[in-house]
């Protein structure tokens, strides 16, 4: 009975199918490496239609090894190479765009910033939240500031703190090492926004307690020097570069909420597949915004913030931060709006971009 | 034209079914060919650095404050830009894939898009938690196509991709041959008839690897071969004789793959 079981399929001619298919399947082969050696180059109209004749005379040819033979070698070698073309021919790219730096800047990053200001929102929220428990726990459990602020300079009484800065007087304790401190807190607050956006892949909650402990700690030191009178200080100190990097690091988390709600997929009826192909690039463009963003942060931590009264008056310092906030707010509220509007509805029609 | 789709599937395989109805398998890597992968990249990204760090000693002579700024941006561009840039322009491969054969493609088969590229080599930040890859190793363990979670976000996949060789069988049927089985042509044609495929091609994988084999085995397999056709069509002695069990064996392919 055995005999009845076995999978009956008739054989090909191998000698004679390779000899007349071969000559096709090294012409695709010759073009694909041709191709894959330069992804850039550009294919011409007959190219591309021999390509695409090669390409479905190689996949009629596996479908026949497939259902007439079972010669390994052979299956493998023509499922590389219908494998190959298939990639290039349907995988080719949808825009073949030169990327453009500034326009990426001036128009894309703020209007991706526009199109998902939910996510933002929530992000704002969650680190407001925090803020407003660490501030009051300092202002209800003033002992809660060694768990709360674990650094050394935050640790000691705020007048103390500000005496002994404009104590120093024209003395730069960064002398010769603005440029290092500056790498550093670019390098450091980068790593952390990419942390607080991939932490979007734990369904939020890695983005959402990260978010929440960064305004724990805000609240808590902005608490601290504003009950011991230090107003003037606290804005001169953190405004010119939290003006930056404080958005930087919500629009980071901007772009983990948007990740975890394609994730989640709350309202949507589309594959989790598909939702996370629809953000995608969306995250890349916050996250490479926040980059830009945190390099003029930590420049003006380096050389301007840490520099307080008398050799740079607080109303300077406070100013140049306020007006920094005013115009960050303006970019990302209206930079390149017109054009961004008027491609939108376009734009999602083609991508299928998945809205928050 | 539509996207592909999946087809079954057995484990350590995607199969794209191409909008022709064409079906055809990727080979995924598994997490110790990604790990060595991943070795050989750190290897080379501590190579890079050392080199970095020379560099800018030599500016250090010129400004110190400078040269360890430009170590420090140098550090982070590399291990947050290396796998992103090299992904990118050698079509899914770093230097460790490509040394061992690696590729990242997109789920669906196709070329990578630079979004792709990007977020899943962001998202190693988590898939290297808490220590040597533990979360991504547990997600490539776990998951379907042997996914972290970088690559699931992105939608992206590792394949190996060893490109195969043309087949060449022409050593196995040789041109003008003689072949005392053709002189039967009604007992061949119930050969073709009653021989599957998974068996003409594993008479066909022997020959084809005899020089591989020691010969002693190629003695023993040979005989288990010519003795199993032999029982499924008996040919007239006159057609047999004087032929070894190997000789048969490739006689009857012949009858097979040659008509």
């Amino acid at each position: 009975m055995s005999y009845l079981k076995v999978n009956r399929g008739m054989i090909i001619d191998l000698q004679k199918f390779i000899t007349a298919e071969r000559p096709y399947w090294q012409e695709l082969d010759a073009l694909l490496i041709r191709q894959e050696r330069d992804p850039y180059r550009r294919v011409g109209f007959d190219d591309i239609r021999r390509l695409h004749y090669l390409y479905q005379r190689a996949s009629s040819d596996l479908a026949k090894i497939n259902t007439f033979s079972a010669e390994r070698a052979m299956h493998r070698y023509l499922e590389s190479l219908v494998g190959r073309a298939y990639a290039f021919i349907y995988g080719a790219r949808q825009k073949a765009v030169r990327f453009r730096p500034l326009a990426f800047l001036l128009r894309t990053f703020p209007a991706t910033f526009r199109r998902h200001f939910r996510p933002f929102a929530l992000s704002l929220t969650i680190m407001a939240l925090g803020a407003l428990f660490g501030g009051g726990a300092i202002l209800f459990d003033p002992e809660a500031k060694a768990v709360l602020m674990p650094f050394e300079h935050l640790q000691m009484d705020p007048a103390e703190r500000v005496a002994r800065e404009e104590g120093a007087g024209g003395q730069d304790h960064l002398q010769g090492a603005q440029g290092r401190f500056s790498a550093f807190l670019m390098t450091h607050n980068t790593r952390v926004s990419i942390f607080v956006l991939a932490l979007g892949m734990t369904w939020g909650i890695g983005t959402v307690l990260l978010l929440f402990s960064n305004g724990v700690m805000l609240g808590a030191v902005a608490a601290d020097y504003l009950l011991a009178g230090q107003h003037a200080f606290l804005f001169g100190w953190l405004l010119p570069h939290g003006a930056t990097e404080i958005p930087s690091i919500l629009i980071a988390g901007q772009a983990g909420l948007l990740l975890a709600g394609a994730l989640l997929g709350a309202a949507s009826e589309r594959p989790m597949r598909e939702r996370l192909r629809a953000v995608g690039p969306d995250v890349v463009t916050l996250i490479s915004g926040v980059a830009v963003m945190l390099v003029w942060a930590g420049l003006v931590e380096a050389f301007f913030s840490q520099y307080h009264a008398p050799v740079i008056p607080y109303s300077v310092k406070i100013a140049f931060g306020a007006v920094e906030l005013c115009l960050l707010a303006l970019f990302l509220g209206y930079a390149g709006r017109s054009s961004s509007d008027r491609r939108q509805p376009e734009r999602n029609r083609h991508r299928g971009s998945y809205r928050s | 034209m539509t996207p592909a789709s999946q087809s079954s599937e057995r484990s350590g395989e995607r199969m794209i079914r191409t909008p022709e109805g064409v079906v055809f398998a990727l080979a995924l890597a598994g997490p110790v060919s990604r790990c060595l992968a991943w070795l050989l990249d750190l290897a080379c990204l501590s190579v890079l650095f050392k080199l970095g760090t020379l560099a800018s000693n030599v500016l250090g002579l010129l400004h110190q404050d400078f040269s360890q700024a430009v170590s420090i941006l140098l550090l982070f561009a590399l291990t947050v830009g290396y796998a992103i840039g090299l992904e990118w322009f050698w079509n899914g491969q770093t230097l460790g894939k490509r040394l061992l054969g690696l590729r990242v493609m997109d789920v669906r088969g196709l070329r990578l898009q630079p979004s792709q590229v990007v977020i899943r080599n962001l998202l190693r930040a988590v898939d290297s938690l808490p220590l040597f890859y533990l979360v991504g190793g547990v997600f490539c363990l776990v998951t379907r196509y042997a996914q972290r979670l970088g690559d699931l976000a992105a939608n992206t996949i590792v394949v190996r991709s060893a490109q195969a060789s043309e087949p060449h069988i022409e050593r196995v049927f040789e041109e003008n041959r003689y072949n005392s089985l053709r002189h039967h042509p009604h007992l061949a044609a119930r050969l073709r008839q009653q021989v599957t495929p998974a068996e003409a091609d594993a008479a066909l994988q022997s020959l084809l690897r005899r020089d591989a084999l020691a010969p002693e085995a190629r003695v023993v397999l040979f005989g288990t071969l010519s003795a199993h056709f032999k029982r499924k069509v008996a040919f007239p002695e006159e057609a047999l004789e004087g032929i070894s069990d190997e000789q048969y064996v490739r006689d009857v392919a012949d009858l097979i793959y040659r008509k």
